[in-house]
């Protein structure tokens, strides 16, 4: 921990309630503290993710709460000291460039180096733009940009200041997939680089997959979990995680028994007589809980198998299959209706069509007690 | 000459100080969340309603030598406002302000407020963000306010009669001279002035439009 806190590093503690138009409230309360590298601030839409980096930047001003950069105070409510986002020395993201349209490429870079002598602000920013592969753009206006261009010359902008710390909100969802991969590329380099806290809200998995290296987890203004990105959200403990997580599966139920010598427990689906095994939750026998599974962690076989380890093995009917780019959806009815993911191989194999009979195969751990 | 010449120059220093006044006064209406806000909205638009005359006979009382604004200019430069080209000035500010203020609120409020937002992230304070951001992009908006200012100042007749009475060379400005050629029975002469009161007004306005047209194409189509 000593070595850790000589790095630099963000902490923030922000309590804040807001009353909206439709007069429901709204309260954010977290209090968490992150290293270099890149940390991803996960969680829903709605989950007051946008306001928490807005509170970090000085942008929104917390109603109680503590900022501070390594040993810099930027917000301390206890002694009423509110640095001015201009003053904060961060680079901020937004989902849009929000590139000024007025000024071309390089002087947007150079918008953030009004401190430095011409030449030099000239020289860091074609620097930057390079670094970032759009430096033959540096005269276009950002209506002569794409979505992707745009981007990055937004993020040598937030950059070529040498921001302390680095936030990011959803910078790159409108972009296609590949385009993405290569702006995270960019990025991790620039972050191996430089080791600065970066702070990176998403609600898009695969970006957790590609960037993070910790995840923090958020849901209605409150930290749901941190960690890692398997520990969070390979394992939900909360329902509108396991949804955003990409769990297509979530059965309401009810919990049978606990058998704490066997580490599980039983599961009896609502409304149906199947009852899964599911490993040990924060649940008590006749809890109403939910279970998350992924679609792709279910097996499908044509007759029951025998001698797995897994224990749950449901019988059940095709009700529908479906192609979706190069996965079967599959829909399976065996006490609940299951969503299945299977290759479009597999599902050759097994000559998938309504009304065939199959089993599910699902092992203990690939289900998620959430609450 | 000498009414089309004094126009010109009211409609000069009016424009010219308006848009020192307004552009602050326009950035807080648009930008502040004060609650009262709408109370200095409708005092801004207050001349869009009323009646010159109205607005004329307050300002006439209040420069006066028994008004406040009259006795504070009589200690200072031993004469008071009324009848004078100052007089007409201060009054013409304050009657053509909303024709200044509401175009560039227009052109404030239409900026992305993420620009703002960003600019700030960057470094930059509120004074900065206002030259860099503010002024550049509400270029269209800027110059609507200047010309309708001008011209709306060019044509002014109710407030000047009221204010500023008839003296040639002072306060008699050219729709003052046009009434008094039409009350002469001078309709030749009364012509003359119009039209080209008429031919300044639509070229002043013709330029507006077709300013606003090239500058908005340059960054907001996208």
């Amino acid at each position: 921990m000593a070595v850790e806190l000589t790095q630099p590093n963000l902490s923030v503690r922000t309590h804040l309630k807001r009353t909206d138009a439709s007069s429901s409230i709204f309260q954010l309360d977290v209090d968490f503290w992150i290293p270099p590298g890149i940390t991803i601030l996960f969680g829903p839409s709605g989950a007051g993710k946008s306001t928490l980096l807005d509170c970090i930047a000085g942008l929104i001003t917390p109603d109680e709460g503590r900022v501070t950069i390594s040993e810099d105070l930027l917000f301390d409510s206890a002694t009423h000291i509110n640095v001015p986002a201009q003053k904060r020395h961060l680079g901020y993201l937004f989902q849009s460039p929000a590139l000024f349209p007025h000024l071309t490429a390089q002087q947007n870079v150079e918008y953030g180096l009004s401190d430095l002598p011409t030449a030099d602000s000239a020289n860091a920013a074609q620097k930057i733009l390079k670094l970032f592969r759009v430096e033959t753009l540096a005269s276009r206006k950002p209506a002569e940009l794409s979505g992707g261009e745009a981007q990055r010359v937004a993020l040598a902008r937030s950059l070529v200041t040498q921001p302390r710390v680095l936030l990011l909100d959803e910078p790159l969802s409108g972009l296609d997939a590949d385009l993405k991969n290569s702006i995270f590329a960019d990025l991790r380099a620039w972050n191996e680089a430089n080791r600065i806290p970066i702070l990176y809200v998403t609600h898009d998995r695969a970006e957790v997959d590609a960037l993070g290296e910790r995840v923090v987890a958020i849901d209605d203004g409150k930290i749901i979990r941190q960690g890692s990105p398997r520990e969070v959200l390979d394992a939900p403990r909360n329902q509108r995680l396991a949804l955003a997580s990409g769990f297509e599966n979530l059965l309401a139920g009810t919990v049978k028994d606990v058998r704490l010598e066997d580490g599980v427990m039983r599961v009896s689906l609502d409304g149906s007589s199947t009852v899964i095994e599911v490993p040990l939750g924060f649940a008590k026998s006749g809890d109403s809980v939910r279970i998350a599974i992924r679609a792709g962690d279910i097996l499908l076989a044509l007759e029951r198998p025998v001698g797995l380890s897994a224990r749950n093995i449901l019988q059940g009917t095709l009700k529908s299959v479906e192609q979706r780019s190069a996965t079967m959806v599959c829909k399976v009815e065996a006490g609940a209706v299951f969503d299945v993911h299977v290759t479009l191989s597999a599902a050759r194999a097994l000559d998938l069509h309504p009304g065939r009979e199959l089993w599910l195969v699902l092992k203990t751990y690939s289900c998620h007690v959430v609450t | 000459m000498t009414e089309l010449l004094l126009s010109f120059r009211l409609a000069f220093f009016v424009t010219a100080i308006l848009i020192v006044v307004a552009a602050p006064l326009a950035y807080w209406l648009a930008y502040s969340r004060w609650p009262g806000k709408f109370l200095l909205e409708a005092v801004v638009a207050l001349p869009l309603v009323l009646p010159p005359t109205v607005l004329g006979f307050y300002f006439l009382i209040a420069m006066g030598p028994r008004g406040p604004l009259g006795k504070l200019w009589l200690a200072l430069f031993g004469h008071t406002l009324a009848f004078t080209f100052t007089g007409l000035v201060i009054a013409s500010v304050f009657y053509s302000l909303p024709f200044c203020v509401q175009p560039l609120i227009a052109s404030f409020e239409k900026i992305d407020p993420k620009l703002l937002d960003a600019s700030r992230v960057l470094g930059a304070g509120k004074g900065r963000t206002f030259r860099k951001i503010i002024l550049p992009l509400s270029l269209p908006g800027v110059i609507t306010a200047v010309v309708l200012t001008f011209a709306h100042t060019l044509g002014e007749f109710g407030v000047v009669l009221m204010v500023g009475g008839n003296l040639l060379g002072v306060t008699r400005t050219v729709s003052i001279a046009i009434y008094d050629h039409v009350q002469s029975i001078e309709y030749a002469a009364a012509n003359q002035l119009a039209v080209i009161l008429l031919a300044i007004s639509f070229v002043l306005l013709a330029l507006v439009y077709g300013l606003n047209r090239r500058v908005g194409v340059r960054w907001l189509s996208n």
